[in-house]
């Protein structure tokens, strides 16, 4: 027998226009989104490299009202205190995943831990910068690069730690358990098998920390403080470029203006860079 | 591993090695004569190879920190008085007077076209006077074109002692804003569009970008930025226009030395000539610094700065002090800063 | 046969090397429990150091302070009611805003993407959300603000202004810069971010389940939401509220577009302050008194906020992992 289906024409075809609708409305906010997004990176990159020149890097930050001027100082000192910041959190962050995966699954101290990492995570990072300054720039009675590079360790290390432990973790027991079999000491398996496995997850970890320290403006505003001359002195003011693009950008002259932008613009480029390396190294472990 | 940390620690090791010899010097606070002190700064460098390191981060900011001891001097343009001078074991002394100047941006108008009073300014920075087509601007200004158009009203975000100065005039040409408003580094804006600007920067560069605005920054931010300013009538009645000549006129009236701790406003002075917001900035420093070298560097630094740096404050249109009140502070204050 | 000879007894030096991996085992163990335990103090420190430099204020204005408006730093009198106010209000702008596309952007990045496109597209999401937040606070300063203040500001208070009672809110000057400003480019800032969150707890949902929907001749748009939405509902909303925190808690891009006015005004478009910005501001010189005391005071609100934002994240991101039999 032939006997049609009990498709009722008009739910259906309400059905399908809603679908239409949802379907359209998503594209649409996708299409909205990257707009937004792809016009704040174009007009980034096209600002920033109308500034971007060779004297940026052989110049220090120029006075108010001066000519020309570069950005030298600001990037040694972002480099500077990103070098001294990584040297301090890697062994922190590393040793403390190391923990969390290897003692983690029956220690309340480490469920603990990672619930506080998670939420330092994301903790607003201007926060961080008060308590560095009353914890050392005020008892030392004076701004200093260590006092910035301790607010970038506090936002540095949770990223470390969560990456490290993750990777960790992905590493196969049997691994650990046949090391195990032939009478290693814990602490052997933990550095010269299970480290040494998720090595390239952990710096993977790292630069992604690099990454999101690099663009940190907040914390160093009270720490670090700035400094319109080039020095290498990490226990005086540091100039950076996350503060010194605060400072240009906000302010009316032209070319400091112009300097933030191309500040802008390494900054994002470091940034994009670190994130798209610790992607091609995680990749090539996972295939190699 | 291994090999990639004993890089990352022979790289900062090497990084941690100390500049030699240069003094580093870091002073910080007025935002109003940050442009002639980085240019000093620039000077002796070039001379004598110190640092000068200034941050301007607004008079209360530089009094703030010059309390807490982390700089070396603080600098505002909002005087400390001279008891809490004596309680803190500091000394002060103005290191440059310039003049402070109402900006606006107004589609048409050019700078000095508007002419005001210190009550009608003082009205406007209330919210009395809301909107640029008003009668009593246009009835100042006969013949100028004044499109309307609500103003949005700029000031500083941050305790500044530029706001000292501005406040301080219009408090004493408006019994209306000294009763509403007061004066001082921090006031309560009443307008209901205020807009706040970091710094004398800050204020510049809002009004810059916000159409139908006024604010109010020290005079050289408004000659670089190639602001609209308006003209104000002074004390003797005159429309005045602000440069470094208007400012000296204010200026040489004060006797500095007879003023105890050299603190003091001379906004609204008398004189034909004269701006009527004119002001001074103030240098901090402790009379038993604890770090007594670099102490002894910052009085090189303005001592030479009072002696050759007085064309390069004028080219910033700022006023360099009197040759009688610079030799009054080597001999009066310098001699109070224990420095060896 | 001498015991201590035997095949099965470990020799001298054997114990000797036992021994002494013991104490290794030990130090490591200790060595990675300290670091392990020193961000959570890190985290006490924080706490305990707002607390102390925050408590004078919270001792001279007690919990009202939180609702009172006064910011007079002359006299002395803080609230703070505006910094508050403007935190919140940006970041519930941002949010409004940024949650639907964030929602699209995931929906279509699992459902409609063709295959090739999917994964440099998914990769140029999570990248964006890696730039810092002063290129945000720059881009709406420079580009946006005015924009914002020549087009859209008057045809927002042409239309929905003109709306009795709720016009309210798109009244006064049009600055580009202000409240409405603000939650804008904080939006844009936690879109992407929210959206890789989103469309990473998308993907988790069982094929299977997809498919027997499918099967039954849902379209697409009913799977999402009857299938996809309700499975993963946790965990979008552990997104969110991950982007909130992070919204709370943003200075750069908030600070340049703000306006930085201590006022509170029923219009979106007036100027304000947020907590963020209010420390950026206003720390360099508070002086040590009631004024710095009650910055401390307002960090350790936000601190708060954004903790308890965040743990209701984690704990929701949870559930959603506990459902699939990852954790017990």
């Amino acid at each position: 027998m032939n006997k049609t289906t009990n498709i009722d024409p008009a739910l259906f075809s309400k059905r399908k226009r809603a679908n239409k609708i949802g379907l359209t409305l998503s594209m649409s906010a996708m299409v909205l989104g990257m707009i937004f997004l792809l016009w704040i990176l174009g007009v980034l990159f096209y600002k920033g490299f109308s500034s971007l020149d060779l004297t940026i890097f052989t110049h220090s930050t120029p006075a108010p009202g001066s000519e020309g001027g570069g950005l030298a100082n600001a990037i040694v000192g972002s480099l500077m205190l990103v070098g001294c910041c990584t040297l301090l959190s890697t062994p922190v962050g590393v040793l403390a995943g190391l923990y969390l995966s290897e003692y983690g699954d029956r220690s309340r101290i480490a469920s603990v831990t990672r619930f506080v990492t998670d939420i330092m995570l994301s903790a607003p990072s201007i926060v961080i910068g008060l308590f560095v300054y009353a914890l050392v720039v005020a008892q030392v009675r004076h701004f200093s690069g260590w006092a910035g590079t301790i607010a970038l360790a506090l936002i540095a290390v949770p990223v470390v730690v969560r990456t490290t432990e993750n990777m960790l973790r992905l590493v196969p027991g049997s691994l650990r358990e046949a090391a195990y079999a032939l009478g290693t000491p814990k602490w052997k398996v933990a550095f010269m098998i299970t480290l040494r496995a998720a090595q390239s997850g952990v710096m993977t970890g790292i630069l992604l920390a690099l990454a999101r320290i690099s663009g940190e403006t907040a914390p160093l505003l009270f720490t670090a403080l700035n400094n319109q001359f080039f020095s290498t002195n990490m226990n005086a003011p540091m100039a950076n470029l996350p503060v010194v693009i605060f400072q240009f950008a906000m302010s009316p002259y032209e070319n400091w203006v112009d300097l933030a932008w191309g500040g802008a613009l390494l900054i994002t480029i470091a940034v994009l860079g670190l994130n798209i390396l610790a992607r091609v190294v995680f990749r090539e472990k996972v295939q190699g | 591993m291994k090999s990639f940390f004993k890089k990352a620690l022979v790289i900062g090791a090497i990084s941690m090695a100390p500049a030699a010899f240069a003094v580093d010097m870091t002073g910080a606070g007025a935002t109003f004569p940050y442009p002639i002190y980085a240019k000093w700064a620039e000077a002796f460098k070039a001379k004598t190879g110190s640092n000068l390191n200034y941050q301007s981060i607004g008079s209360s900011g530089g009094i703030k920190q010059i309390k807490a001891k982390t700089v070396d001097f603080g600098a505002t343009d909002n005087p400390v008085k001279f008891e809490d001078l004596e309680k803190d074991g500091m000394v002060q002394f103005p290191a440059i007077i310039g003049g402070v100047v109402p900006v606006i941006n107004v589609e048409g108008v050019k700078p000095g076209e508007i002419k005001l009073d210190g009550p009608t300014l003082a009205d406007i920075f209330q919210g009395v006077i809301s909107d640029w087509g008003d009668k009593r601007i246009a009835i100042m200004n006969p013949g100028v074109k004044i499109p309307s158009g609500p103003i949005t009203v700029v000031t500083r975000a941050d305790g500044s002692g530029t706001t000292a100065i501005f406040t301080d005039y219009l408090a004493k040409t408006s019994t209306l804003f000294r009763d509403a408003v007061g004066s001082g580094a921090n006031v309560k804006w009443p307008a209901a569009s205020t807009v706040g600007g970091k710094g004398n920067e800050g204020v510049a560069a809002n009004v810059t970008r916000v159409k139908n605005s006024v604010g109010y920054v020290e005079y050289a931010y408004a000659k670089k930025n190639k602001m609209t300013f308006i003209s104000l009538k002074n004390k003797a009645g005159n429309f005045v226009a602000p440069d470094d000549l208007t400012f000296a006129a204010a200026a040489s009236g004060t006797d500095w030395s007879k003023i105890p701790g050299m603190g003091t406003f001379i906004t609204d002075a008398p004189g034909a000539k004269s701006w009527p917001i004119t002001g001074a900035s103030f240098i901090l420093l402790y009379k038993s610094p604890e770090n007594k070298a670099n102490a002894a560097e910052v009085i090189k630094f303005f001592d030479f700065a009072f002696k050759d740096g007085k064309k390069m404050a004028e080219d910033l249109d700022y006023v360099p002090m009197p040759d009688a009140t610079t030799e009054f502070i080597r001999k009066n204050v310098f001699t109070k800063v224990v420095t060896k | 046969m001498d015991i201590t000879q035997s095949a099965s007894m470990p020799t001298p030096q054997a114990l000797r090397v036992a021994k002494l991996q013991r104490v290794q085992d030990f130090l490591f163990h200790a060595i990675t429990q300290f670091f392990a335990i020193s961000v959570l103090i890190a985290l006490l420190g924080i706490i305990i150091s707002l607390l102390i430099n925050a408590w004078p204020a919270l001792h001279t204005f007690g919990p009202s302070f939180f609702f009172t408006q006064e910011w007079d730093v002359v006299n002395g009198e803080f609230g703070g009611l505006i910094a508050i106010y403007g935190t919140l209000a940006t970041s519930i702008i941002a949010l409004l805003i940024a949650v639907p596309l964030s929602f699209g952007i995931a929906v279509f990045l699992t459902e409609l993407c063709p295959g090739y496109l999917r994964r440099p597209l998914g990769t140029a999401v999570e990248l964006l959300a890696a730039v810092p937040s002063i290129i945000y606070g720059m881009f709406g300063l420079f580009i946006f603000a005015p924009l914002f203040a020549e087009y859209v500001q008057p045809a927002l208070a042409a239309t929905l202004g003109q709306i009795p009672g709720f016009g309210i809110l798109f009244s006064g000057a049009f600055n580009g810069i202000g409240i409405l400003c603000a939650g804008l480019i904080l939006a844009m800032m936690i879109l992407p971010f929210i959206a890789s969150v989103m469309r990473d707890v998308f993907e988790i949902v069982p094929p299977v389940l997809k498919e027997s929907a499918y099967g039954i001749g849902c379209t697409t748009w009913e799977v999402v939401r009857n299938v996809v939405l309700p499975y993963t509902k946790a965990g979008v909303i552990g997104g969110v509220m991950l982007g909130l925190g992070r919204a709370l808690g943003e200075t750069m891009a908030v600070t340049f577009v703000i306006g930085n006015a201590h006022r509170l005004s029923p219009s979106l478009f007036a100027p304000g302050t947020s907590i963020a910005s209010t420390l950026a501001n206003e720390f360099g010189e508070a002086e040590a008194g009631n004024h710095l005391s009650s910055l401390y005071l307002l960090g350790l609100a936000l601190f708060l906020i954004t903790f308890i934002v965040l743990a209701w994240a984690k704990w929701m991101l949870n559930n959603m992992e506990k459902k699939q039999g990852l954790k017990t």
